[in-house]
């Protein structure tokens, strides 16, 4: 019981992130623009939050940073595919591969350690918040443990996380501007006919799946690790769009793959050298791999079928 | 799918002009931020172009790294031929490493060079080749993405080394997850042995025959691209795949082939890392040189000509960078990373971004 718990504490600590890109590709999907560069915004609002919070002795602050260059990097996004009607494949894999080359170069020139930051002082990072009561009920059977351990002592951040699923769902099925999203992603001319501005909803779905990134990268710098690290998403972002793909760009769905994928993480790093009956030991790299074949599976339509939003990846061209 | 703005320039202009300046905003960026990290830009310039092309040993490592990047853009290249991108090169070179071992440590100490050398060649594209083969078919013929295929690919090929690696491929003994040393027969003969044999005195460095398989590869490139039937109906497909369908050709074949083509350019990648300079496997030997095959590609537009040229150029921003590391601490070699994201950014997704501002000086006055 114990140890299920602590299992599934440390799912969600591992999915939060998870959650949050994938929400962010969400957006940016559902609009119909590919959004390959979750990594790489998350990557450089990690720096940025991290730099930030050092710097004013302030989360919050370092919050804020982390989301502004994020919107940033999403709005670059935005013009090459909106815009200047760009590829959005190239677009995307080069904020990628900027964030990977100017975040060490960046952390090496401000802090001089390595490229990366300094380690946070606790008052100026995200701290772990008890919920009320979470120390008198932990000796009540099963629900004591569940809520002491697993609900209470997380960040503000995984809270904000938990009602941000509920509210995204809601925008994105029930909100005017979610049907014009969805208009946008599947058939962008009959919803320019119907007098919505295509690019206005794309640059709109952009700019929250930049904050949602920056949301991300944050919680990853300023609350889990404490400091960036150079190359610390490692390939988190395409886990996430992973999910979103198992989700089948729908944010329930997407949701609970981000868990899946988390909770194998989870049990991966317990199984390390452990000899189980019959197959005896698992090789980390077997339970890493899954999520990735999963979705090649998944894309392929051998386990269920995949379908992305109709126009995904295609520049809006007004018709005259 | 075109994409971008449509360029109305003259063919020359479009080829030369807008790279160069496309070249020279992703360069005026670089500079910017090393002046932001208190660095004269225009020393640092010095320093790299010195560090690449200044004494003989810089150019042979400058010419090695070439080498690998010829190859990986080649790939990229054929797959934009056909419409397609392949992200997966990082991973078809990774695979492509598994096969030259294999074949290396199997027959190095009984068969002779002359037969082992073809032999691991043949390994490194054919390794190559089926891990994008895999991709490929799933595009043709299952519809999924090859995008997100090969972004997943690259990630399980990571995960399958380090496991084989680790496991099986380990040297005995050893500590670190490398392989043991090739034994002499499967060592790619070095530029500076043989031009002793030639009578020609050149300092030793890791370039190999490679470089020449690589000049090969790109004079091949050209005659069948553009002058063979299957380089035809690859640009057909390319450029519209329901033409190509009405005038008889099988789209999803052409796919496969190209995606098994370009995997196999990208697999020679791994003949130049491995039997002409480390000589044993290691983790890390790719070490991101698909991605920057993404943006020779993207800046050589695609042609021999163009991709030998940008390959040059990033082989000696990797060299250059890794002198100029030595004299300022404070620039790693993560700079070249930026540059080549700004590269591929400023080639790639924005080409013609300064179309509209050279447009009027070639509008014809009449």
């Amino acid at each position: 019981m114990e140890q299920f718990i602590s299992l599934l504490d440390s799912t969600i600590r591992v999915a939060t992130p998870l959650v949050l890109a994938a929400l962010a590709g969400l957006f940016s999907e559902r609009s119909g623009i590919v959004d390959i560069s979750l990594e790489g915004k998350m990557l450089l609002a990690a720096f940025a939050s991290a730099a930030a919070a050092f710097a004013f002795h302030s989360p919050w602050i370092g919050l804020l940073a982390g989301i502004a260059v994020s919107v940033a990097f999403a709005m670059l996004h935005g013009f090459v595919s909106v815009t200047y009607n760009g590829n959005q494949l190239i677009s995307g894999m080069s904020i990628n591969i900027i964030a990977s080359g100017i975040t060490p170069v960046l952390a090496l020139a401000w802090f001089q350690q390595g490229g990366n930051t300094p380690q946070l002082e606790p008052d100026s990072r995200f701290s772990e918040i008890a919920l009320p009561f979470a120390d008198s009920v932990r000796e009540v059977p099963v629900l004591g443990p569940v809520y002491s351990q697993l609900l209470s002592g997380h960040s503000i951040l995984v809270y904000m996380t938990i009602a941000i699923i509920p509210v995204v769902t809601w925008f994105v099925y029930r909100s005017r501007f979610g049907l014009r999203l969805r208009a946008v992603g599947e058939n962008p001319h009959a919803a320019d006919t119907a007098g919505v501005s295509v690019a206005r909803v794309r640059y709109i779905a952009l700019f929250w799946g930049g904050v949602l990134c920056g949301l991300a990268g944050t919680f990853l710098s300023v609350y889990q690790t404490g400091a960036f690290i150079k190359e610390m998403t490692a390939g988190k972002g395409f886990l996430a769009l992973a999910a979103l793909i198992f989700g089948k760009w729908r944010p329930v769905p997407a949701v609970i793959g981000c868990l899946l994928f988390a909770f194998a993480d989870a049990i991966q790093i317990r199984l390390e050298g452990v000899d189980l009956p019959v197959v005896g030991q698992i090789p980390s790299q077997f339970i890493q791999v899954l999520p990735y074949a999963l979705t090649v599976f998944l894309l392929a339509g051998f386990v269920g079928r995949a379908v992305a939003p109709k126009s995904i990846g295609i520049p809006f061209v007004k018709s005259r | 799918m075109k994409f971008g703005q449509p360029s109305t320039l003259p063919r020359w202009a479009s080829l030369t002009i807008l790279p160069v300046l496309n070249l020279a905003a992703a360069l005026l960026v670089t500079a910017l931020v090393t002046w932001m990290i208190g660095e004269d830009p225009w020393e640092c310039l010095k320093l790299l172009v010195s560090g690449a092309f200044g004494y003989g040993e810089g150019i042979g490592y400058t010419l090695f790294y070439t080498t690998s990047f010829i190859f990986t853009g080649l790939a990229v290249a054929t797959a934009f031929h056909a419409g397609l991108f392949n992200i997966g090169g990082e991973g078809q070179a990774y695979i492509a490493g598994l096969g030259v071992t294999l074949t290396v440590l199997a027959f190095d100490h009984t068969l002779p060079a002359p037969v082992l050398m073809p032999l691991a060649i043949l390994a490194a594209m054919a390794f190559g080749a089926a891990w994008a083969f895999v991709p490929g078919w799933l595009q043709a013929r299952r519809g999924s993405h090859i995008v997100v295929t090969t972004i997943m690919f690259n990630f399980i090929s990571y995960s399958v080394m380090l496991y084989l690696l680790s496991h099986h491929l380990i040297e005995p003994g050893s500590q670190n997850p490398t392989t043991r040393e090739f034994g002499q027969a499967a060592w790619m003969p070095a530029m500076h042995d043989m031009a002793a044999v030639l009578g020609f005195d050149l300092p030793s460095t890791p370039l190999n025959a490679s470089f020449i398989l690589a000049i090969v590869a790109s004079v091949v490139f050209y005659l069948v691209v553009w002058h063979s039937r299957w380089g035809f109906e690859l640009r057909t497909v390319g450029v519209n795949e329901k033409a190509a369908t009405y005038a008889g050709m099988s789209v999803s074949t052409v796919i496969i082939v190209a995606m098994c083509f370009s995997g196999a350019l990208a697999g020679l990648s791994a003949v130049n890392e491995l039997m002409g300079s480390t000589h044993r496997m290691n983790v890390s030997f790719t070490n991101g040189v698909g991605f920057v095959g993404i943006a020779v590609a993207l800046m050589g537009r695609n042609h021999p000509v163009g991709i030998v040229l940008s390959a040059l150029l990033f082989g000696a921003l990797t060299q250059g960078g890794l002198e100029l590391s030595f004299e300022k601490p404070v620039i790693t070699r993560e700079m070249i990373l930026l540059i080549q994201g700004l590269i591929i950014l400023f080639c790639g997704a924005l080409e013609n971004l300064f179309e509209p501002f050279i447009a009027p000086l070639f509008k014809r006055k009449d």
